[in-house]
């Protein structure tokens, strides 16, 4: 479906090529995947959602009566007794972003259809994603273990136990079903369904290489929603 | 347009870009239309019954389902308003009833007319019927998807109506659910019910997240060739902003479902400030209810719109059918849309004036909300003016066009009074609130759906509907909409609160109570009329006279399908080509007065077309 020659239309740079390509029949955003575009849209929909999240977090923050909790403080790791604030974010951050650079590298491998590269690399993808949520329960365990609970915690304000937990809950849940995919995908690769065309299981739709963009896409998004958390809740 | 319309020449008809001055002498380029720049789309065909009427991937059974759902959700909201109305005209004749029922249907009506209702027919029934058909695509682009849209709806609505079976009852806290009062114990439905609420309207949101995504793709990404966005019918226009509007509102009534949700479960505080019963503090403390206020009319507000935009659409589209003329300023009609569209994200407040905003907040909302009267003016404007001289047909889709365009003004004149924070402050909370969005969101787009069913059974049916038993259908409504809604205007000016069980010893009581008794009246006589519709289809599918390919004599696409009722695929071997919008009607010098959307303009270079 994603053609790069598109018949009788001449393609035309900046405004002038968005009004022609608005004004045009058949497609607007030219020679772009249904999937593709489906998931910008879809994208678009969820940062709205974080956005929701994120404004009622800095609401909620931003007016309660009892002081906030002192995150450099909650959110550090003891190493040999000293406490370092951060360390374990910065170790969750830096997988989160290495893991996008692996799905990167996937999608370019699958486009030149080198199966065994882009297959081990949406696995290193997903690899990343599972540690990532692994070191996320660590945390959630941790602060829970020292007495954090949606409905109170003992270093101040309630809410900030209440955002927490429902915000990167929410995020760990977009993670997760990111890499339940990316095995998925890890499978389709390796097994060659994109070369042969076989009729996915539920969908009865033929696969291509461009589903791993799609996911990639999703993936990128889950990575910077991230950074949005990062900044709001641990630099704040 | 029609600025370059000239009487004194004939135009010869274009596709978009071939100009050619002289008479005559016909360039041959003059039908050429771009090739295809997607390949055929990959259908799966179902085999079994199960896959063709149950896990069906058409969008055509998918449009159907959602329809049937929807209409029996409305049934059960409409039972709900007849019991309203027996308490409110003849207090204690039920006896079963008690001020906790009232409060169960008060919300229940609200909730299930506003959101599983109108919102799932017009995007979920219409949407994924016309959509495909109305742009020239075999289906929409992720049949599976769609299907699992509707399921998630129909799980929603399970969801929903299990809620009135579990202790306690469906929530009774009003249909925007606000806090604190939503989730205390004290506010019937506290417990179960409102948990239910909340899981199905996410689950809806889930499902409707799905659907919406392919009515965007396929009206962007999968048009035929010749279509471009302005030679779209205005239905798929006012479906694809209403479904824009839905994609970016839904995510704030999502968040606030799940922040109440752990409010309730888990006794966050979120929403919930702290809060005193019976001189007993409670868990809560430290929340903001006027945070739940904002997210809920941020998805609010351009809820309206998701059921009103449609509704445009689709009166345009019959109007300018059966009136037998083009749609008046096609272009100014999609920017309307457009541009209703894109303010209803700026006018949310105006829903919490007496919330205790800041004045110069409420300045500001009243100024963006009366700002919308100006595109909704024009589009009644044009309506009118597209039957003005028009060649009228007076069937039982044109009574129902033109009872919308009475309604909906006069919905829209009372909204420009509540519009005002001096006029609304008094008017707020009172049945003149009541009467406003009856008229402008519940009335009105009834009036297009049935149109619109009397318009399209043909095409999905293939039998054409009987006149007769529509228009008794139709008066009855409408001059019954008007005995119910009209008295409630001079009961809010009177002062008489909405959502009260009775009126009790009030002075409200002499002068309201002759008049609830007719409302009421009314109301069980409109309730019972809308089963004349329910008689007439079933008739029809029995005895009912069989529909001609185009009965209406029609131009967009979904009357040129290769058999009628359309089969999965919608247009046989191959696609149409577009060449016009869908709205030649009477072109001086055509030998019909309609020229389908399909004709080259080689076949009719003597007449004067609209270059589109």
């Amino acid at each position: 479906m994603s053609d790069q020659k598109i018949d009788g239309f001449e393609l035309k740079p900046g405004f002038k090529g968005m009004a022609s390509d608005t004004g045009s029949d058949q497609t607007m955003f030219k020679g772009v995947h249904w999937g593709k575009a489906m998931m910008w849209i879809f994208l678009l929909s969820d940062t709205f959602v974080f956005s929701c999240f994120l404004i009622s977090y800095m609401k909620g923050r931003g007016s309660t009566i009892v002081d906030w909790p002192n995150t450099s403080e909650v959110f550090s790791l003891y190493v040999g007794g000293v406490p370092v604030p951060l360390l374990l974010i910065a170790i969750m951050t830096f997988v989160l972003i290495t893991s996008s650079g692996t799905m990167a590298l996937a999608v370019k491998y699958g486009y030149e259809k080198n199966r065994k590269m882009c297959g081990w690399l949406i696995l290193a993808t997903a690899v990343g994603g599972l540690t990532f949520v692994g070191m996320q329960v660590f945390e959630w365990s941790k602060l829970i273990h020292e007495g954090v609970r949606p409905w109170g915690n003992p270093f101040g304000a309630s809410q900030f136990g209440s955002f927490f937990f429902m915000i990167t809950g929410f995020h760990g849940f977009h993670v997760s079903i990111g890499v339940i995919f990316l095995f998925i995908y890890t499978y389709k690769v390796f097994a060659g369904h994109y070369e042969s065309k076989k009729r996915g299981w539920f969908t009865k739709m033929k696969g291509d290489y461009v589903e791993i963009e799609i996911l990639g896409l999703y993936w990128h998004f889950v990575d910077l929603v991230w950074v949005f958390i990062f900044a709001f809740f641990y630099l704040w | 347009m029609s600025d370059e319309y000239d009487n004194n020449k004939s135009y010869q008809a274009q596709s978009s870009e071939v100009m050619d001055g002289s008479v005559g002498s016909v360039n041959p380029d003059i039908d050429y239309v771009r090739p295809a720049e997607v390949g055929e789309q990959d259908l799966y065909h179902g085999h079994s019954f199960i896959e063709k009427w149950v896990f069906c991937q058409d969008a055509k059974v998918i449009g159907v389902q959602y329809f049937l759902t929807a209409v029996f959700t409305g049934i059960v909201g409409l039972i709900l308003s007849w019991l309203m109305r027996l308490q409110l005209g003849f207090p204690g004749l039920a006896g079963f009833m008690t001020a906790e029922h009232y409060y169960q249907f008060v919300t229940m009506h609200g909730m299930i007319m506003v959101v599983y209702f109108l919102t799932a027919l017009f995007l979920g029934g219409f949407g994924n019927y016309l959509i495909p058909l109305m742009v020239g695509a075999r289906d929409m682009v992720f049949p599976y998807v769609n299907m699992l849209s509707f399921w998630m709806f129909f799980v929603a609505v399970a969801v929903l109506m299990a809620s009135f079976f579990v202790p306690g009852g469906p929530t009774g806290a009003g249909w925007t659910l606000y806090p604190p009062q939503t989730i205390l114990e004290g506010t019937p439905g506290s417990g179960m019910g409102i948990l239910l609420m909340l899981i199905s309207l996410s689950l809806f949101v889930i499902g409707f997240t799905m659907g919406g995504l392919n009515y965007m793709i396929t009206i962007l990404q999968a048009r035929t060739r010749g279509m471009t966005l302005m030679r779209m019918p205005l239905t798929v226009w006012g479906i694809f902003t209403a479904t824009v509007l839905a994609m970016l509102a839904f995510p704030a009534l999502l968040v606030s479902a799940i922040m109440m949700t752990l409010d309730k479960v888990l006794q966050t505080s979120f929403f919930m400030p702290t809060i005193l019963k019976a001189g007993e503090v409670l868990e809560y403390g430290g929340g903001s209810p006027i945070l739940f206020q904002h997210l809920f009319w941020f998805f609010g507000h351009p809820e309206v719109y998701i059921v009103a935009l449609p509704a445009f659409g689709i009166v345009s589209d019959l109007i300018s059918v059966h009136a037998r003329k083009n749609i008046f300023g096609y272009r100014m009609m999609v920017w309307a849309i457009v541009g209703i569209g894109g303010l209803s994200f700026f006018v949310w407040a105006h829903h919490m004036y007496v919330s205790g905003m800041n004045p110069w907040f409420g300045f500001f909302f009243a100024t963006t909300t009366l700002i919308i009267a100006v595109p909704t003016a024009m589009k009644v404007y044009n309506w009118i003016l597209t039957l003005w001289r028009g060649n009228i047909r007076i069937n039982t889709v044109m009574l129902w066009c033109l009872g919308f365009i009475v309604t909906f003004v006069n919905g829209g004149i009372t909204g420009i009074f509540l519009g005002n924070v001096s006029v609304d402050v008094p008017l707020s909370d009172t049945y003149f609130v009541i009467a406003h969005f009856h008229m402008v969101m519940g009335i009105a787009p009834l009036m297009v759906i049935m149109g619109a069913v009397y318009h399209w059974f043909p095409l999905v049916a293939g039998k054409m509907l009987h006149e007769g038993l529509g228009k008794w259908h139709f008066w009855i409504t409408f001059l019954g909409a008007y005995s119910i809604y009209f008295p409630m205007h001079y009961l809010g000016f009177i002062g008489v609160p909405r959502r009260y069980f009775e009126m009790y010893d009030s002075p409200y009581m002499t002068s309201a109570v002759g008049m609830n008794e007719f409302i009421s009246i009314a109301a069980f006589i409109v309730g019972a009329a809308q089963f004349i519709l329910v008689f007439n289809i079933i008739k029809t599918l029995k005895t009912g006279k069989k529909a001609e390919q185009n009965p209406w004599k029609a131009n967009s696409l979904e009357w040129y399908t290769s058999t009628v009722p359309p089969e999965h695929g919608n247009f046989g071997e191959r696609l149409p080509v577009v060449h016009r919008w869908p709205y030649d009607f009477s072109v001086p010098g055509a030998k019909d007065d309609f020229i389908p959307q399909t004709t080259a303009p080689s076949e009719v270079i003597h007449t004067e077309v609209e270059k589109t």
